[in-house]
C-alpha cells in the first residue's frame, strides 16, 4: 500500500463504487441538518416518494433563524422563521430524524451539539448543509458542508457523488505564546493563504501547535477551513481527542471502547505521504489577529495597523481593499487599536463552547464593559450554557454588562432577533466579517474570545497579550 | 420547468446559450452578498430573484442607480461576468436559486467557490473558469452595454459575434448533468446493490 495521508484513508473507506465520469459515490456516516436548508430537501423527498435512507445516521437541530432570549424562543413572532421551525418539526416527524428541538436539553448551534453528544467521532464522514460543518474534522473526521439538493441527496441515498478534492498540509511548529488562541492561528492562516488559498483541497492541521491544542481550540480552526476556501480541514485524532469523545452520550460504549480506540489510532497521515500542496506557520511568531475589511482574509495582528490599498499587489485587490475600507469607515495608517467598537458579540459556531466562555470571562471578571459597548454572549448549546452556569461565569458576565443569552446562532448571521444596526461596529467571536453579515450596515471585526473580552471592557481594541487580569 | 424528482429530469437542460453580458466587477462575491440571509427564511425554491443582490442592488428601498444590474443598458441580462472566487462562503443554494430565477444561465469568473460550484451543477447553471486576462477582456467588452455572448457546452467553447473566442474545460460529470439535466439521486440509487453491500461490510 502507497503512502496515504489522513485524508485519503478516510476516502478510501468510504467509497461506495466509482461514479460517473471519474467521479465517486462515498458513503456518509452522519447528516446534521437544521431548520434552514432542510425545508426543500425533505419536500424532495415528498415529490418523488423517497425515505430518508438511515434516518438513525440523521440528526436535527434548530439554530439559525431561532430568537436567544427566553421569553422569545417559546413564541417567535417572525412568521417566516417560525414556518421553518414547524417545517423541520414536521418533517423530522414525519421522516423518523431525532430532533433537539428548542425545548431540548441538548439544543445547540449543530456544529456544537454534534461534537458535544459524542455524534462526531474519527474515520467518519460528516456532512450537513451548512459550509461550517469542517468544524467536525477535528475529530479526524472527513466534514464538510453542501447545499440543499446535496442534503436532499444523502437523505434519499445516504451517499455523494465526488470527485476526490486535493490534499494540503498546514504545518504550524513552534508554541503560539500567552493569548494568542487557534483563532488567531486560522486568522493568521487565512491572510496568508486568502479567501480562496485553499479551494479544492483539504487541509489537515499538523505541527507541534497544533498538538497542544484543546478538542474545542482545534474545532475553531477547523471550524474557519472553509474561510480560506477549503472542502474541509482536519486533525488527527490523538489521546486529547479519545479523552474527549470517552464517555458521551452517541460515543463508543466502554465495552467496545478499547477496540475503537485501537482502530482510531491507525487514523493519522503516514509518515512519508505526499499533499498536493504545503503551508509552513510558524506559531511562536503570530500575535492575536483581527480583521479590518470585509472578508476573513483582510486581517492584521492587533500591534498593526489598517494597511494602504496603495500597497496591493494588484488593481483589482487594491478595488477591493478601497471597497472594504469604504464599508468598514476605516482610513489606512489607523493603529488597529485605536479602533472603537460599539458591539460585542461571543458566540458562534466559531467560539460559543465551554472553554471559550471561560476565556472571555476571565478577562472580564471585576471590570465593568465599556459605557458605549452593548455586549453579548451567545453560548453554543443548552449544555454549554448550563455547565458555564455552574461555574458562575453567566454572574461574571452579567456584572460586567453583558447580557446572557440562550444558545443559537445568533449575531453571527443576523437572521434572528439578534443583528447589528448600520453604522455600528462590532468586535465579533464568529467566522465572518462580509459586508451585512451581521445585519445591513454593520461593521464586523474578526477577534478571539479573549480579544472581544478585552475590547468591551475598553472600548476599543487592546491586545490582550497585555492584560490585567483581576482574580 | 420539469418538476424535480422522480426519475425525470431535475432541471432544464443546457446544451447552448446566447445572451446579454453584465460585468460585475468585483473580487470574493459571496453569498451573504448575492443573497442576504433574511430571504433564506421561506420553505421554497422559488421567488428568490427579486432579492439577488439585495443589499447592493437597493438603496432605502429603491433601486441603486450605480449598481450595475440597475443599468437599463443591461436589462435582461442573462450572463454574468465577475472576479475570482465568486460564490464563496455560506453554502446556502438559494444564492443558486436567486441567480437562476433572476434569469441568469452562465456566470463566468477566474475561479468559482467549491460549495457553490455544486450547487450551481444541480440547478442548470453552467459556470465557465476562463484565465484572469480573458475575464478582464470580457468585462472591457461588456462595460460598452449590449455585448452578447455564446456560451456552447457540447463544444465547451465561449464566443462573441466581434471576434472573441475561448475554450473552457468543466468537470466531465457537471457537463453531463447540465447536457442532459440528470436526476442524480436517480441515478445514484441505480447503485442500490452497492449501497446495500457497503452498509453490511460496514456495520
Amino acid at each position: 500500500m502507497s503512502k496515504r495521508t489522513l485524508f485519503e484513508k478516510i476516502w478510501d473507506n468510504h467509497v461506495v463504487c466509482s461514479g460517473p465520469e471519474g467521479s465517486s459515490i462515498i458513503y456518509i456516516d452522519l447528516h446534521l441538518v437544521h431548520e434552514v436548508t432542510s425545508p426543500q430537501a425533505f419536500e424532495g423527498l415528498r415529490l418523488a416518494g423517497r425515505k430518508v435512507r438511515r434516518p438513525e445516521l440523521t440528526f436535527a437541530t434548530m439554530d439559525h433563524n431561532i430568537p436567544t432570549t427566553r421569553e422569545t424562543r417559546s413564541q417567535i413572532k417572525d412568521m417566516l422563521a417560525l414556518s421553518q421551525v414547524e417545517a423541520l418539526r414536521k418533517n423530522c416527524r414525519e421522516f423518523g430524524v431525532q430532533l433537539f428541538d428548542l425545548d431540548s436539553p441538548e439544543q445547540g448551534i449543530v456544529h456544537v451539539i454534534g461534537p458535544e453528544l459524542g455524534l462526531t467521532q474519527p474515520g467518519m464522514t460528516v456532512v450537513c448543509g451548512d459550509s461550517h460543518t469542517s468544524t467536525h474534522g477535528a475529530f479526524g473526521a472527513l466534514a464538510f458542508g453542501i447545499g440543499t439538493s446535496e442534503v436532499e441527496h444523502v437523505m434519499a441515498t445516504q451517499c455523494l457523488v465526488q470527485k476526490k478534492p486535493k490534499t494540503m498540509l498546514v504545518h504550524f511548529s513552534g508554541t503560539v505564546s500567552k493569548g494568542v488562541t487557534s483563532k488567531d492561528l486560522i486568522l493568521g492562516l487565512i491572510a496568508r493563504i486568502g479567501t480562496d488559498g485553499a479551494a479544492g483541497h483539504v487541509i489537515e492541521y499538523a505541527g507541534q501547535a497544533i498538538r497542544a491544542l484543546s478538542m474545542e481550540a482545534r474545532m475553531t480552526i477547523c471550524n474557519m477551513s472553509i474561510e480560506a476556501g477549503a472542502r474541509a480541514g482536519m486533525i488527527a485524532p490523538d489521546e486529547t481527542t479519545f479523552k474527549y469523545l470517552r464517555g458521551r452520550r452517541f460515543a463508543p460504549p466502554e465495552k467496545s471502547w478499547q477496540e475503537t480506540e485501537n482502530r482510531w489510532r491507525t487514523l493519522n497521515s503516514d509518515p512519508d505521504a505526499r499533499f498536493d500542496s504545503t503551508v509552513e506557520i510558524d506559531a511562536s511568531a503570530l500575535a492575536p489577529f483581527v480583521t479590518w475589511g470585509t472578508n476573513p482574509g483582510m486581517a492584521t495582528p492587533v500591534t498593526g495597523e489598517v494597511p494602504d490599498p496603495d500597497g496591493a499587489g494588484n488593481d483589482s485587490e487594491r478595488n477591493g481593499m478601497l471597497r472594504a475600507l469604504d464599508y468598514m469607515a476605516l482610513k489606512p495608517g489607523t493603529r488597529i487599536q485605536d479602533i472603537q467598537v460599539d458591539r460585542v458579540f461571543i458566540g458562534s459556531c466559531t467560539n460559543a463552547r465551554l472553554e471559550d466562555i471561560r476565556a472571555a470571562a476571565k478577562v472580564i471578571k471585576g471590570y465593568k464593559i465599556s459605557q458605549h459597548v452593548q455586549g453579548l454572549v451567545v453560548p453554543g448549546s443548552q449544555n454549554v450554557k448550563h455547565a458555564a452556569e455552574r461555574e458562575g461565569l453567566d454572574k461574571i458576565f452579567v456584572e460586567a454588562g453583558f447580557e446572557w443569552r440562550e444558545s443559537g446562532c445568533s449575531m453571527c448571521l443576523g437572521m434572528n432577533p439578534d443583528k447589528l444596526n448600520a453604522g455600528e461596529r462590532c468586535a465579533s467571536t464568529s467566522n465572518r466579517n462580509f459586508e451585512g453579515r451581521q445585519g445591513a450596515g454593520g461593521r464586523t471585526h474578526l477577534v478571539s474570545p479573549a480579544m472581544a473580552a478585552a475590547a468591551a471592557v475598553a472600548g476599543h481594541f487592546v491586545d490582550v497579550r497585555t492584560w490585567q487580569y483581576k482574580e | 420547468m420539469p418538476r424535480r424528482g422522480g426519475l425525470i429530469a431535475i432541471m432544464q437542460p443546457f446544451k447552448s446559450h446566447t445572451g446579454l453580458v453584465v460585468p460585475l466587477q468585483r473580487e470574493n462575491v459571496d453569498t451573504d452578498q448575492i443573497i442576504p440571509k433574511q430571504f433564506l427564511k421561506k420553505i421554497e425554491r422559488t421567488g428568490y430573484g427579486e432579492f439577488l443582490f439585495n443589499d447592493w442592488r437597493y438603496r432605502e428601498g429603491k433601486p441603486n442607480p450605480d449598481f450595475v444590474l440597475n443599468e437599463d443598458q443591461y436589462s435582461g441580462a442573462t450572463i454574468l461576468v465577475a472576479g475570482k472566487n465568486f460564490g464563496c462562503g455560506s453554502s446556502r443554494e438559494h444564492a443558486v436559486w436567486a441567480l437562476r430565477d433572476y434569469g441568469f444561465r452562465v456566470i463566468l469568473a477566474p475561479s468559482f467557490a467549491d460549495i457553490f460550484t455544486t450547487n450551481s451543477a444541480k440547478n442548470g447553471l453552467l459556470l465557465v473558469t476562463l484565465s484572469s486576462a480573458e475575464i478582464s477582456g470580457l468585462m472591457s467588452r461588456a462595460a460598452s452595454g449590449r455585448f452578447t455572448l455564446t456560451v456552447d457546452l457540447e463544444s465547451c467553447t465561449v464566443s462573441s459575434q466581434d471576434g472573441f473566442f475561448s475554450r473552457f474545460s468543466i468537470d466531465p460529470f457537471t457537463r453531463t448533468s447540465l447536457l442532459e439535466g440528470l436526476d442524480e439521486i436517480g441515478m445514484t440509487l441505480q447503485h442500490e446493490a452497492e449501497i446495500t453491500a457497503y452498509e453490511k461490510s460496514h456495520r
